[in-house]
């Protein structure tokens, strides 16, 4: 593994192919975890940690499978194993961590349906890598700089949402509606970025 | 719930009609937004994540409602994620062997069926606690609505973002500026639903309120009725 190819990997996951503005994983707790920066920042650091741990354990999880002959059970093997993570985790930071507990404590089991968390332990497995050891670096990478991109589309959509806290918008417009257009400004800004030529 | 009260035909029609309209789970309840969004560029991709979901949401709420004694509280969850990814495999697999180019344009959201919340909503919050009928039919009701909601939004973005609509090109029809690329694009895809919301949950509040207005008029009017009646008596 080259220092450039981690680069490459890294800005992909962030900026180019974003999880939320252009892959749509992870729409809901970015819906509805977005109204104050605090707890936008809260989650974002739970998908960061939860992603970099998920992604290591099941792509190691795979090669079993793979080497069992059991690949179909993969869907059922891998959500089983981030719903127990998450609560693992959850377990350990209220044990050891308690500041940490109840900055992170109410978002942790929520992650469980957060598909980003599956959609990128399912991308890792299907990226061709040469080795076994490159393969889990390459998923571990992976998934925490596409926890980053998490963090920092849903701090932006928090920061905005804030300030359109005072605004005067109809009715029908407020909640979901107008949350979904900003998402769409939002989406078009980082359309930009897939026009970045890397790798 | 547990009273040997009979069903009767309401019972089974209603979730349906609520699955719809009243709680569409796309437009009303705003569950399941990453399929919604990503798997929208057309009508058909839509139509067909659409009766993916709906097989697994009727699977799953079966099997959940007929457990739901057996089930201890405190691994529900857990329960409920075992069997909805069971179906969810089953879709992967047909799909693969038997439409394997849809297979491929859905790509990684059909495993990823077992994190949508709709499934999990419903089973924890209707499946868990009703029969084994009615919850086949909100699983058929839900379901329907979520096809529904796709299939229009796949509809509206492919007719815009790409000219044609269930794959039929439709330049011919159309002089205006099309295609507009952005719509197929994600920015788009939150712009058409954001908007979409807004018109369906408009329009059904009205509609639900003119026929509210209606009622009580009606009901004004027994009102009125009865107390001449009684005026009359009283006289």
């Amino acid at each position: 593994m080259s220092v450039t190819a981690i680069l490459v990997l890294v800005v992909n996951a962030i900026l180019v192919n974003n999880f939320i503005l252009s892959r749509f994983l992870g729409i809901c707790p970015f819906l509805g975890v977005s109204k104050k920066i605090d707890t936008a920042l809260g989650m974002g650091f739970a998908v960061i940690f939860v992603m970099g741990v998920a992604s290591v354990i099941t792509y190691a999880l795979n090669l079993l499978l793979i080497k069992a002959n059991i690949l179909y059970l993969q869907t059922i093997v891998f959500i089983l194993v981030i719903a127990s993570l998450i609560q693992l985790v959850e377990i350990v930071v209220k044990r050891f961590s308690p500041g940490l507990y109840s900055a992170l404590g109410v978002y942790l089991p929520l992650i469980t349906t957060n598909c980003a968390v599956l959609g990128v332990a399912i991308m890792n497995v299907s990226i061709p890598v040469s080795s076994a050891a490159s393969g889990l670096l390459i998923a571990f990478i992976n998934g925490i700089s596409s926890g980053i991109g998490f963090t920092i589309a849903i701090l932006i959509l928090a920061g905005i949402r804030e300030k359109l806290e005072t605004a005067d918008i109809p009715k029908s417009f407020q909640g979901f509606p107008i949350t979904l257009l900003i998402a769409s400004i939002m989406a078009m800004a980082f359309a930009a970025f897939s026009g970045f030529n890397i790798g | 719930m547990e009273n040997k009260k009979k069903l009767t035909v309401e019972d089974l029609i209603t979730p349906i009609k609520d699955g719809i309209i009243k709680n569409n789970p796309t437009f009303r309840l705003v569950l399941g937004t990453c399929p919604t969004l990503a798997v929208t560029t057309s009508a058909i991709n839509g139509l067909s994540m659409g009766l993916a979901v709906t097989f697994v949401l009727i699977c799953s709420n079966i099997i959940i409602s007929m457990l739901r004694n057996f089930i201890p509280r405190k691994v529900r969850i857990p329960c409920y994620i075992l069997i909805i990814s069971t179906f969810s495999t089953v879709v992967d697999m047909v799909m693969k062997k038997f439409i394997p180019s849809l297979h491929d344009s859905l790509g990684l959201f059909i495993p990823l069926i077992v994190v949508n919340c709709i499934l999990l909503a419903r089973a924890e919050g209707f499946a868990s606690l009703n029969k084994v009928l009615p919850s086949a039919m909100d699983g058929l009701g839900i379901g329907l609505g979520f096809t529904l909601a796709l299939t229009i939004m796949g509809a509206i973005r492919e007719f815009i973002g790409a000219g044609a609509i269930f794959g039929f090109s439709l330049r011919a029809l159309s002089q205006a500026e099309l295609p507009m690329t952005i719509f197929i694009l994600p920015a788009g895809g939150f712009m058409v639903f954001g908007l979409l919301i807004v018109i369906f949950n408009v329009t059904v509040d009205k509609v639900s309120e003119y026929s509210e207005r209606k009622k009580s008029q009606q009901g004004a009017k027994l009102n009125t009725k009865n107390e001449t009646e009684e005026e009359e008596i009283a006289l």
